[in-house]
């Protein structure tokens, strides 16, 4: 099936069978293998992208499901070679030891504050309820998602 | 390094003490860091395994036509594919990589596939069929050591017996006469799952000159060699493993996963590369856990809370086979007795073979288990004497110079006692009592605490020994070759920012070439709380040696200088009298090769005395640790509810308070798993909780905040002053959350996890039967 879709702001066409999982289309067929795959099965998170601004996961999305979409992934969020807010704020706070949930994170986060860009300290831990890390214990990735909130007001970031 | 003259220029570089953002940290953040998951390069082929679905039983045929037949499918290979040696493991070489007449759990390797893509290799893994005979499995620690029991390895002379140990110090059978209350306890663990987001993954190839090159998850590439080579029957030198940033491994991947069984792929892969990643269900199938412990606990001591004996049957659940079993149900035996001081004492343990997924190393090896009984035995004492839980813990904690349980003098920094006074001065301990009169209507709170000790690196009867690297590249760079793997725990950026103090660099200037058995040099495994102690021991001096040589070269450029005259700064250095500057890339320019790259070598020290008190021989320094924790448990549920955690951490010096402060909450983290939800369930040898929706780890919404605080006692042998942080926070919350409970419910749950269901059942035994402990 072909298909067509803005990844990451670019016009990307694919031919792919149209039940193949979105993960392994990002990872194995682009190549953009920032997007990680932690289950499958929609437990995780680490395969959060966001799909027309909303965080979906990769690895419950067939790649029909892409068709005239717009889906950004971590690869996406950076701006002149400069981090995200949210980017710089994990790199700050010490919230990224093995990495492998960050970019799912990162995602999620995105669409946390986009939603809500003065969360508290408790709805950030709701808001990111849905992705598991299993080195940090959460807390400076709490730390950097207020901090980032608190930056992109000063800043007034989008 | 020379005293700076300017102290402002001096601390661009890195510095010891302060937070330096982790190395690793934008190429994670932006999703460009490379995974062992993360090869998708060129014609690669899949691999992927046939595994026995069956606990138990003499293999006799495997079928695997249909599966060849298939379209797509390169190869099926089984064990009589295997070139060399068909048996793997660290201390006992008794694993198949390929089952031949027997399979022992649920999750063996049976064959092994090639296909050209996922969805052919799946099709092919459920077109082979075994056949088998199943024998009556062995799935507790009890069944496997009844005389009547089945064997499961039958050359074993010890039966199902893995290890067993004892230590007898002082006469603890006539020490409990004398002592004025004994309490007694069995205390049950499950097996914990380690759950790294990343599971297991590798990536092969055949080099052009012949080398079987292995991109792995993997904690240990230089022991992998030697595991792999064998197997293909070849010399270790052919082997190249490369360990690329982990995506968490905990001890889960100390040792081998997936390495065998790609190095065997290659062979039959046609030229072409083999990638291998298992999903989540095979992880937690086939990976190796924390073992299972059953331990019966009697504790003595005086009226004045003094304790004086000690009394201890440990029983670990090894699983199929011990790849380290033996060993860490040993540790567990030498902390049995924890942090204190007890003259009389009797640790029996034994680690045994059942028919349960296979036991292995996971944050804080064989420690967590004893620490939960020994923690959760001290409150009992408390209250049985009436003494406050801190102050009964003060009163036995061990301090530099006393013997501890096995004997042994403790010369190095001892924080013990530090910590609890740090505890005891701390905002969180002196608010208990207000905090817990606050509870709303159904809820009772508790407050817990609970003492550790972890001894760092390998007992002395295996060489701890780092041999570090480092080069200053024809660029002007100052690049550091790492020769232990970072999982996860930031190690990597502590070397750069080790090196880079010790040669006045900054971040921009360093440059660190990830574990690789052809470019770094073998410095042991990603374990034992020894990464940064070992390594940066030895890097102090490579860096040490970088700096002479740096400055013999300029000494050369700048005609009558002394050596003592010259700065370092960030990307150069400075002729402090002349003010002539050099820049670090000219100078390599006019320095031989050989010149340019300087090692340091750094062993471990280890006990003089004592050497015989146990297997492999004790250990001489130790992390200690003091938690507190504050629960809420719903009477109407049982649920518990941790509202706040402090960790008071004595691991020597801190060298980056982030880090630091990362190892610690993380720690804690998996701790409050193990104490309240994680429970890796088997029945009959089948497992049940197969997935994160059955296998609960903590999620944003379980854990508290955590006030993690170091009490930096100087460790004179420890690279400027460190000891290791990585598994001493793991130990403390299972037991303080344990004793918080009792404190809230009057009644003690003794096996975890302290689920909400369990402890609602302690609630209503207790208003049945009106005990109280
Ligand atoms: S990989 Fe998609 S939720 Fe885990
Ligand atoms: S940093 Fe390792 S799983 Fe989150």
């Amino acid at each position: 099936m072909k298909i067509g879709f803005t990844l990451n702001g670019k016009n990307t066409f694919i031919d792919v069978d149209a039940a193949r999982r979105v993960i392994d289309v990002l990872r194995e067929d682009l190549e953009m293998t920032g997007t990680k795959e932690g289950c499958g099965t929609g437990e995780c998170g680490a395969c959060t992208i966001l799909v027309n601004s909303e965080s979906r996961l990769a690895c419950l999305m067939v790649a029909a499901q892409l068709e005239g979409a717009e889906v950004t992934t971590i690869e996406g969020i950076e701006r002149d070679g400069r981090l995200h807010p949210l980017q710089k704020a994990f790199v700050e706070h010490g919230a990224i030891q093995c990495g492998f949930c960050t970019p799912g994170m990162v995602m999620a986060s995105i669409d946390l504050l986009s939603r809500n860009p003065e969360p508290t300290q408790a709805e950030i831990r709701e808001g990111i309820s849905g992705n598991l890390c299993r080195c940090t214990g959460y807390q400076k990735i709490v730390e950097a998602v207020a901090a980032a909130a608190a930056a992109k007001e000063k800043d007034g970031l989008p | 390094m020379k005293e700076p003259e300017n102290g402002e220029i001096e601390r661009a570089g890195y510095d010891i003490g302060k937070t330096a953002h982790r190395a690793d940290a934008y190429a994670k953040v932006t999703g460009r860091e490379k995974y062992a998951a993360d090869y998708y390069d060129g014609e690669f082929l899949w691999a992927g395994v046939k595994r026995a679905g069956v606990p138990h039983a003499a293999l006799t045929g495997i079928h695997a036509e249909d599966a060849r037949a298939l379209p797509g499918v390169i190869a099926v290979l089984t064990h009589h594919d295997i070139p060399g040696e068909n048996r793997i493991g660290i201390i006992r070489k008794n694993q198949p990589v390929l089952a031949d007449t027997r399979i022992r759990h649920s999750g063996e390797a049976v064959a092994l596939v090639l296909a050209e893509n996922r969805e052919t290799l799946k099709d092919a893994l459920n077109r082979i069929t075994l056949d088998y005979e199943a024998l009556p499995g062995v799935f507790s620690v009890e069944e496997a050591l009844k005389e009547t029991s089945p064997r499961i390895h039958e050359d074993n002379p010890e039966g199902n017996v893995v290890k067993a140990v004892a230590v007898e110090t002082g006469d603890s059978a006539k020490a409990f006469n004398e002592c004025d209350a004994v309490v007694e306890g069995v205390f049950e663990v499950p097996a914990q799952e380690h759950a790294y987001l990343e599971t297991e993954s590798g990536w092969a190839y055949q080099g052009e000159d012949g080398t079987y090159v292995i991109v792995a998850s993997t904690q240990t590439p230089f022991r992998d060699c030697f595991e792999i080579a064998p197997v293909l029957g070849i010399d270790p030198a052919g082997i190249r493993v490369i360990a690329p940033y982990l995506g968490g491994a905990f001890g889960g991947k100390d040792g081998i996963t997936v390495q065998c069984l790609l190095a065997l792929a290659v062979l039959h892969s046609r030229g072409r590369p083999v990638k291998m990643w298992w999903d989540r269900e095979e992880s937690f199938l086939a990976g190796v856990k924390r073992l299972s412990a059953k331990m019966h606990y009697r504790l003595g001591a005086k009226n004045d809370g003094e304790f004086h004996a000690l009394e201890c049957r440990l029983y670990y659940d090894g699983g199929a086979y011990s790849p380290l079993g033996g060993e860490i149900m040993t540790l567990g035996a030498e902390h049995a007795g924890c942090a204190y001081r007890i003259p009389n004492v009797s640790i029996k343990g034994w680690c045994v073979y059942t028919n349960n997924p296979v036991g292995g190393p996971f944050r804080g090896f064989g420690v967590p288990q004893v620490t939960a009984a020994m923690e959760q035995m001290v409150d009992m004492a408390a209250q049985r004497l009436g003494i406050d839980p801190l102050a009964i813990r003060l009163k036995n904690a061990v301090r530099k110079g006393d013997r501890n349980c096995l004997g042994v003098t403790l010369t190095n920094s001892t924080g013990a006692v530090e910590c609890l006074e740090k505890m005891s001065s701390h905002p969180l301990w002196k608010g208990r009592a207000a905090w817990k009169e606050e509870a709303g209507p159904f809820k009772v709170r508790g407050v817990g605490v609970a003492c550790m000790a972890h001894a760092m690196g390998y007992p002395p009867m295996v060489a701890d020994e780092a041999r570090a690297k480092i080069e200053l590249t024809v660029e002007g760079k100052i690049r550091v070759y790492a020769g232990v793997v970072d999982m996860g725990q930031g190690n990597a950026s502590t070397y750069a920012q080790i090196a880079g103090y010790v040669l006045g660099q900054d971040a921009s200037a360093m440059e660190l070439v990830l574990p690789d058995t052809a470019r770094t040099l073998p410095s042991g495994s990603s374990s034992a709380s020894r990464t940064t102690y070992t390594y940066g021991n030895a890097l102090i001096e490579a860096a040490r040696s970088l700096e002479k040589a740096i400055i013999k070269a300029a000494c050369e450029r700048v005609p009558g200088s002394v050596a003592e005259g010259f700065l370092f700064l960030p990307g150069k250095v400075r002729h402090t009298p002349t003010g002539r500057e050099l820049l670090l890339e000219e100078l390599a320019a006019f320095m031989d090769d050989s010149a340019r790259v300087t090692t340091g070598y750094f062993k471990m020290p280890v006990v003089r005395e004592k050497l015989d008190a146990i297997y492999m021989g004790p250990h001489l320094i130790f992390s200690y640790g003091a938690h507190l924790v504050y629960v809420e448990v719903d009477e109407l549920t049982g649920q518990v509810d941790v509202a706040r955690y402090l960790a008071v951490t004595d691991a020597g010096r801190v060298i980056n308070p982030q880090v630091f402060a990362q190892q610690i909450e993380g720690a804690v983290a998996q701790g409050m798993g193990y104490a309240l939800t994680e429970d890796f369930k088997v029945r009959k040898g089948r497992i049940v909780t197969r997935d994160l929706s059955t296998y609960i780890i903590p999620t944003s919404m379980d854990i508290p905040a955590i006030d993690s605080v170091p009490v930096e006692i100087d460790e004179e042998t420890g690279p400027f002053g460190l000891k290791g942080a990585g598994e001493i926070g793991m130990s403390g919350p299972l037991p303080a959350i344990a004793n918080a409970v009792s404190d809230a419910c009057g009644t003690r749950v003794f096996r975890a996890p302290m689920t909400g269901e369990a402890v609602y059942g302690a609630l209503i035994r207790k208003k049945e039967e009106g005990t109280v402990l």
